[in-house]
């Protein structure tokens, strides 16, 4: 799960990771109210879950309080489109105003679980302000990575790592390490899978400050964090995406024509992928499930058929412990219920597949059977070719 | 011949009186699975069905013998239940529940270097020897025992997938293991391939990986150092748009990592046949083992 940069720098506040005096606001007004309180220059920052902020337009730096209002009312109700938010963009309706800092030094700081070692890593860079990935292509030895064992945690030996590794002068050391030994704190104890400061400044007076705030959370560990789910914003959600979470069904919504519905996510992933061969487009990943059930199958048609440009549907079913006439009567049931507006190929193998190609035949709906996978895609691809 | 699991494995449920716990411990019993004892924190004492039902994994293992746990607790207390069977001298773990926080799993995932016990999964369909022993939640019934092929797959339902071309093909398996769509999980491919290359029973290979980290990539360089054996590799999620979660925890690809395009490059450089159309898994299986 994401959340905002105010509210990640919350989080910062509360594990004493050091970040500048800031208010939010969802008005004009409020914004004004805050510059004023906290002085001249300010940031006037759009609060969007996504990266690149500053050079879609939605971060501004204000010296005056008329520089104040221009930039509250050309960031607020926005529509902020970034490399992360895709070409309809993200609408701005709340904004971060946080005090101007004097910067000394720019540095990168990120903290994410590695996969293949199960550790902690740090990754750390001099080149902070910079898009990391671009100095991870271009100049990998300017990227430092420390692993740390979830066992003995974060000892002194991996702060000096990294800070001896980033070239730090002496006198900034001591804050250094207390800070970075803060944020690990936190990304253990608030189960991320994501903490990233970029940049991280030393101030022209030798402070350490988190100048920006990025926090991801593991979905999966949010029954132990009341407080992160509090912060879900609904205004970062797609409204299909979001209607598929109420059912329990994981859907992403994709540019193409072919909406399909696939029991098991892996299955679903290849199912794709098989669409794009046979030379058409999938309009969504949607997996319901292993243990998909006739009411799942009932919404997953419902997701699909709120997306306009779906002008087939493909349905790819493997049916285990769950048997196939089953999966059928689920299928002919939902598809009655919906009212079906385009054609549907339905593919469906495993237990009792020939009770169930037979209720979908005799079901009088225009259910298009395919014999097996190669072919399905093949009929769906000429139906909305 | 086979890997891992075989009819001489004695099996505990962890979660045994759950519906799921139920539901999947009958599937498993009526396939011929020797399940021998449950754990339930609380129902000590009691039976689900013949099967007598423990507070502890230590009291259950002391009491049968049980070798192997199969988990069907809720995530919260998943990363517990597996540690409680590696401490009371399990052999084999393998932990169905989907959605355990990555957290617990490296925590987990520690432990368990220091330790001989194998953990399969979690968020996997689990593992079975056809016609010997099914520890977990895939239909039996798909399944062809006696080989020549071993199966070991990152998913759930495109194994079932992969093992129904097989057995139409006319192939047979020896084992298959599916090791779960989790970022941080226990038994790898490598582990797989290993058992497979010394299992004389095997002849042949198919491993099914999908996007997301880079085990198919290490797998890859793992075979072609080390497997004698043909390999048959497929990965989904081609056309899977970047940074986003497709379904398993682990299946996103992020800053460039973890594309379908790299582990298909990296498992034809290795060698392998890299099946690109699903559809034709069977086949291509059938023509490259023969």
């Amino acid at each position: 799960m994401k959340i905002h940069e105010y509210q990640a720098k919350e989080l910062f506040k509360k594990y004493k990771v050091p970040t500048l005096e800031n208010g939010v606001a969802t008005t004009v007004q409020g914004i004004e109210e805050h510059a004023a309180r906290l002085g001249y220059p300010v940031a006037v920052k759009a609060q969007i879950h996504a990266g690149g902020r500053g050079k879609g337009g939605g971060v501004k730096i204000a010296k005056t309080a008329e520089e104040v209002t221009a930039a509250a009312e050309a960031i607020l109700g926005m529509t902020l489109v970034t490399k992360q938010t895709g070409p309809e963009g993200r609408l701005v309706k709340t904004v971060l105003v946080e005090q101007g800092v004097a910067i000394k030094k720019e540095l990168y700081l990120s903290i994410i679980p590695d996969r293949a070692t199960a550790t902690i890593t740090i990754v750390a860079s001099q080149d902070g302000g910079m898009d990391i990935e671009d100095v991870a292509e271009k100049t990998p030895e300017r990227i430092i990575k420390v692993p740390i064992s979830t066992i003995t945690g974060i000892q002194g030996y991996h702060l000096r790592r990294v800070m001896f590794g980033l070239e730090l002068e002496k006198p900034v050391m001591k804050e250094f390490g207390a800070v970075l030994k803060n944020l690990y704190n936190l990304f253990v104890d608030y189960d991320c899978s994501m903490v990233e400061i970029n940049p991280l400044v030393i101030t022209a007076e030798d402070k350490i400050i988190a100048l920006d705030a990025k926090v991801d959370i593991d979905s999966n560990a949010l029954f132990r964090h009341p407080d992160v789910v509090a912060m879900h914003d609904p205004n970062e959600d797609d409204p299909i995406e979001a209607e598929a979470a109420k059912f329990n069904l994981n859907y992403i919504n994709l540019d193409g024509n072919v909406g399909n519905m696939v029991n098991g996510a892996g299955l679903a992933m290849a199912t794709m992928d098989i669409i794009k061969q046979a030379g058409a487009e999938p309009a969504n990943f949607l997996d319901v499930g292993g243990g998909a059930n006739a009411e799942m199958v009932e919404n997953g048609f419902r997701l699909i058929l709120s997306d306009d440009k779906v002008k087939g549907i493909l349905i790819n079913i493997f049916g285990g412990i769950l048997r196939c006439d089953i999966l059928a009567q689920g299928v002919v049931q939902a598809a009655k219920k919906v009212a079906l507006s385009v054609p549907v190929v339905v593919r469906m193998e495993g237990t009792n597949v020939e009770e169930g190609r037979r209720i979908l035949s005799e079901s009088g709906l225009k259910l298009i059977n395919a014999k097996d996978l190669s072919d399905a895609a093949k009929k769906v691809a000429e139906i909305v070719a | 011949m086979s890997i891992l699991v075989n009819s001489a494995t004695r099996v505990l449920v962890q979660g045994i009186t759950g519906k799921e716990g139920q539901f999947h411990t009958r599937q498993c019993a009526e396939y011929g699975t020797k399940v021998v004892a449950g754990v339930t924190p609380g129902k000590g004492g009691q039976a689900m069905d013949d099967i007598p039902v423990f507070n502890t994994v230590q009291d259950a293992r002391n009491q049968t013998g049980a070798n192997a746990s199969m988990i069907l607790v809720p995530p919260p207390f998943a990363a517990d239940a597996i540690l409680e069977a590696v401490d009371a001298g399990i052999e084999l773990i393998v932990c169905i529940t989907e959605g355990v926080p990555v957290m617990d799993m490296l925590k987990v995932k520690n432990y368990l270097a220091t330790k001989t016990c194998r953990l399969i999964g979690p968020n996997c369909p689990g593992i079975i020897t056809p016609g010997e022993c099914k520890i977990g939640i895939m239909p039996g019934a798909i399944h062809t025992p006696g080989g020549p092929v071993g199966v070991v797959s990152r998913s759930g339902t495109l194994t079932y997938e992969v093992v129904h071309q097989l057995t139409a093909v006319g192939l047979g398996q020896t084992t298959c293991v599916g090791i779960g769509g989790d970022p941080v999980n226990g038994t790898g491919f490598i582990d797989c391939l290993s058992a497979f290359n010394d299992d004389p029973a095997t002849e042949a290979v198919v491993m099914v990986g999908e996007i997301g980290g880079s085990a198919e990539e290490e797998a890859s360089a793992w075979i072609k150092a080390n497997m004698k054996k043909p390999v048959v590799g497929f990965i989904a999620g081609l056309t899977a748009p970047p940074g986003r979660r497709m379904g398993h925890a682990g299946a996103i690809v992020s800053g460039g990592q973890g594309t379908a395009a790299a582990k298909i490059e990296a498992m034809q450089q290795a060698g392998l046949y890299v099946c690109e159309d699903l559809g034709s898994l069977g086949r291509l299986c059938k023509e490259a083992f023969s």
